[in-house]
């Protein structure tokens, strides 16, 4: 190359920098997805923060009723937090990450936006329908089933346009990162088709296809997965890309990679049945359920392995990084709930925790410790890319939103321990007389001062939040300086 | 479990066990080119500019993951979980449920058959009893007649004089074993939204409570004919067949006119649930003698 040959690329990179960017790859869906990631976390975040003080302040059930009662509200949280933040997540990154480890172009045309606005409309269906009482009562699965169908026909060209882009790439393997971002949407589009099959009745009511302890058992095999695909195959694929590449790292292990990814996707279909322990389910479905909750302690740690020695040698950049630092967190949580989780399938174990608030710091230790806190440094990496700027607008808001997150995460699962283990040894305590110690009413009142911690933990994350989405409208919006260069990803 | 299904059930388990544990087993050993030179030590992919480096499986971690291969299996090998297989220990929950209620019931025998040979008036006054009571009522009866047992909007207060169904220690156990269900019919489209009003004003009178006064005049005959015969002509109720006492300052639901209509127009439906299905004969008898002396407070 001549010199003048390499000054005239230079400077046609600098001016029409964001139009080469354009043409190499689709980043116009990923901008899309990334952004209202965003507006879905603030809105699933703060209708967590809204319940979490219903339960505080009963009185505030009262707002609106019956649109604002916890009941309706909850799966409003569940489903915003899950399918709009989470999944305009994982949208967004496994676009991201496919085309740019395939070195290729999306592949898929027009179903490429279809699956953008197609599954905005999902959203705003369920914003509307769950405060209104319409809902199959399938946690996790409320939507009616015209929604449903929705659902599945995005789900479907989401994998049309995943997996034709990974047919036509040009690299000669298939990177590990869409490995779990593959089984993710096959395995999602499998529980979600058959756990919703159900008869309608009329145009937004349907009953369950499946009924009685059947009806229970396929609800949790798709709950469990909805953790174990949805939360955390995708998850793992979007780790798999960022930690690496913001450590400026390689993978630790090849080896690790391919022993844990085929152990967690085959174990974890099987462990459901423990969410159904000391119920009507047959004992041979719950003992199995537990058998393989146990084995699967191994395989998730292989990811969080993998994962935090990646970072061997670059451990020095967390002082600086608070990117990668949102990275590294996650997967200390990631490991924590996932040792958690075979422990409280452990029937001796669930007698004590089952339907206490235990189960639910479980969750949130996950959802905001792992899965939220990996899609804010994936989030954080991506925007200045998405959007052609140096870096993001500042560098100590995602500092101040990373430790708001991580105080607000542990109050969370704290308050939720203290609870768990306060109700289940009320629960269970009894005189010599054979009665019960404690009415039930008694355990709610002694629950009240964990349920304020939470609600001042979930506050502490919906700032943090806030902070971000100001951030990141700041990245989008200021104008550089001329010298900036766009960063290089 | 038909024999398909067991087969199905014991294959696919162990097959996907095998699966794992020969995934595991293959990729244990793997020849690393460990000169101190990093770069023959990556599997030699570059994907967007990230490499992946050929370590081997961390051997702790190795060992973790067959130390719970182990443990699972062992599991399975003491508990039900392949198919119809019952495990070593014939281990069942349903078992294991009724061996604590037998060691349970063995424990409580002495105490329960002594308050079962005491009559109720004379538990009523035996602390231990009450105490027993209490918290049995906290249990099982709180949700719907409150921890005070002061009721509530359509629950009965049972704390003070006025009975339902009566209130002897014979009743009150009745009330517990088979429960109750109290039915008041609803009048609206035999009576029509005029005469509703005027017998609502009329029920309203009985209890002095506030009413239109000639209105309530021209709801007498009409009380007269249709609802005596439940609540009787002077309006004091029935206790054989549930029907409440108009005349006194005890409501199950508000002495509002709108209250009133309410229940004249549509009627009521009130269910007490049968408790015997669910507590044993010397739980009934003591929460019998709680209930009962909950009404002594009262007198005293």
């Amino acid at each position: 190359m001549t010199i003048s040959q390499a000054s005239h690329s230079g400077l046609e990179s600098t001016v029409s920098g964001k139009a080469l960017v354009d043409e190499k790859y689709n980043y116009n869906v990923v901008r899309q997805f990334s952004v209202m990631a965003v507006v879905w976390g603030v809105v699933g975040m703060a209708a967590g923060v809204l319940i979490a003080a219903q339960l505080a302040f009963p009185a505030l059930n009262d707002i609106w009723q019956p649109y604002t009662h916890f009941g309706r509200l909850r799966p409003l949280h569940t489903n915003s937090v899950i399918f709009a933040f989470g999944g305009c997540v994982l949208f967004a990154t496994s676009y991201y990450v496919v085309q740019r480890t395939c070195q290729t172009k999306l592949w898929g045309g027009i179903l490429i936006p279809f699956t953008f606005w197609g599954w905005q409309l999902v959203i705003l269906a369920a914003a509307i329908t769950l405060p209104m009482g319409y809902t199959s009562a399938k946690e996790y699965a409320e939507l009616e089933w015209p929604i449903d169908i929705l659902i599945a026909l995005v789900w479907i060209s989401y994998a049309i346009v995943f997996f034709g882009t990974i047919v036509k790439r040009k690299t000669s393997h298939i990177y590990v990162a869409n490995w779990f971002f593959g089984a993710f949407i096959v395995v999602v589009a499998i529980l979600h088709l058959v756990n919703s099959a159900s008869v309608p009745v009329h145009g937004l009511k349907s009953y369950s296809a499946y009924a009685g302890t059947m009806d229970a058992m396929v609800q949790w095999w798709y709950g469990h997965n909805a953790v174990g695909f949805f939360l955390t195959a995708g998850f793992l694929g979007m780790m798999y890309y960022f930690v690496p590449k913001q450590a400026g790292r390689p993978v630790y292990s090849y080896q690790l990679s391919i022993v844990h990814f085929w152990a967690l996707i085959s174990i974890y279909i099987w462990a459901g049945g423990h969410h159904l322990h000391y119920s009507a389910l047959p004992d041979w479905a719950q003992s199995l359920g537990m058998a393989m909750s146990i084995i699967l302690l191994a395989p998730s740690w292989g990811g969080m392995i993998n994962g935090v020695m990646t970072l061997s040698g670059a451990w020095h950049k967390l002082r600086t990084d608070p990117t990668l630092r949102f990275l590294v967190v996650s997967l200390s949580f990631y490991g924590m709930s996932t040792f958690e989780g075979p422990m409280m399938s452990i029937k001796t174990v669930n007698a004590l925790s089952h339907n206490t608030d235990w189960t639910i710091g479980h969750v949130h230790s996950g959802a905001l410790g792992w899965v939220a806190m990996i899609s804010f440094g994936a989030l954080y990496h991506m925007y200045p890319i998405l959007f052609n700027k140096a870096k993001m607008h500042s560098v100590k808001l995602i500092n101040l939103h990373f430790w708001l997150a991580t105080i607000g995460t542990v109050l969370y699962i704290v308050a939720m321990w203290v609870n768990g283990l306060i109700q289940g040894m009320m629960w269970r305590a009894y005189n010599d007389d054979g009665s019960l110690t404690y009415s039930f009413i008694e355990s709610v009142e002694a629950s009240y001062p964990g349920y304020y911690v939470r609600a001042l933990g979930g506050a502490f994350f919906l700032t943090g939040m806030l902070i971000m989405a100001y951030n990141c409208y700041k990245t989008i919006t200021v104008v550089e300086a001329d010298d900036a260069q766009p960063v290089k990803a | 479990m038909s024999i398909f299904w067991n087969v199905w059930i014991v294959g696919l388990t162990l097959t996907c066990l095998g699966l794992v544990l020969w995934v595991l087993l293959a990729n244990k050993k793997v020849a690393v080119k460990d000169d101190g030179n990093d770069e023959n030590r990556t599997t030699g992919h570059v994907y967007d500019g990230i490499e992946e480096y050929d370590n081997p499986l961390p051997l702790w971690w190795f060992k973790l993951f067959i130390v719970s291969f182990i443990a699972a299996l062992v599991y399975l090998a003491l508990y039900p979980g392949l198919g119809s297989y019952k495990g070593l220990l014939n281990w069942t929950s349903v078992g294991q449920l009724e061996r604590e209620q037998q060691k349970g019931a063995e424990k409580t025998a002495d105490i329960y058959s002594e308050f079962m040979a005491t009559p109720v008036k004379e538990l009523a006054t035996n602390p231990e009893a009450i105490k027993m009571g209490t918290r049995l009522f906290a249990n099982n009866c709180a949700v719907c007649h409150g921890a005070a047992a002061v009721g509530n909007y359509s629950f009965p207060n049972l704390t003070d004089d006025d009975w339902l169904y009566g209130g002897t220690p014979e009743k009150i156990k009745e009330t517990l074993i088979h429960g109750r269900a109290g039915n008041m019919p609803a009048w609206g489209d035999i009576l029509g939204a005029e005469k509703s009003g005027h017998v609502s004003h009329y029920a309203l009178s009985l209890s002095g409570s506030e009413h239109n006064a000639e209105l309530a005049e021209k709801g007498k005959p009409i009380f007269a004919q249709y609802c005596a015969a439940c609540h009787m002509p002077s309006g004091k109720g029935n206790q054989l067949v549930g029907a409440p006492n108009l005349t006194d300052d005890v409501f199950l639901y508000e002495n509002t006119y709108e209250d009133v209509l309410q229940t004249v127009l549509k009627g009521r439906v009130n269910k007490m649930p049968a408790q015997a299905p669910r507590l044993k004969e010397e739980k009934i008898h003591i929460l019998t003698a709680y209930v009962y002396s909950l009404t002594l407070e009262e007198s005293e």
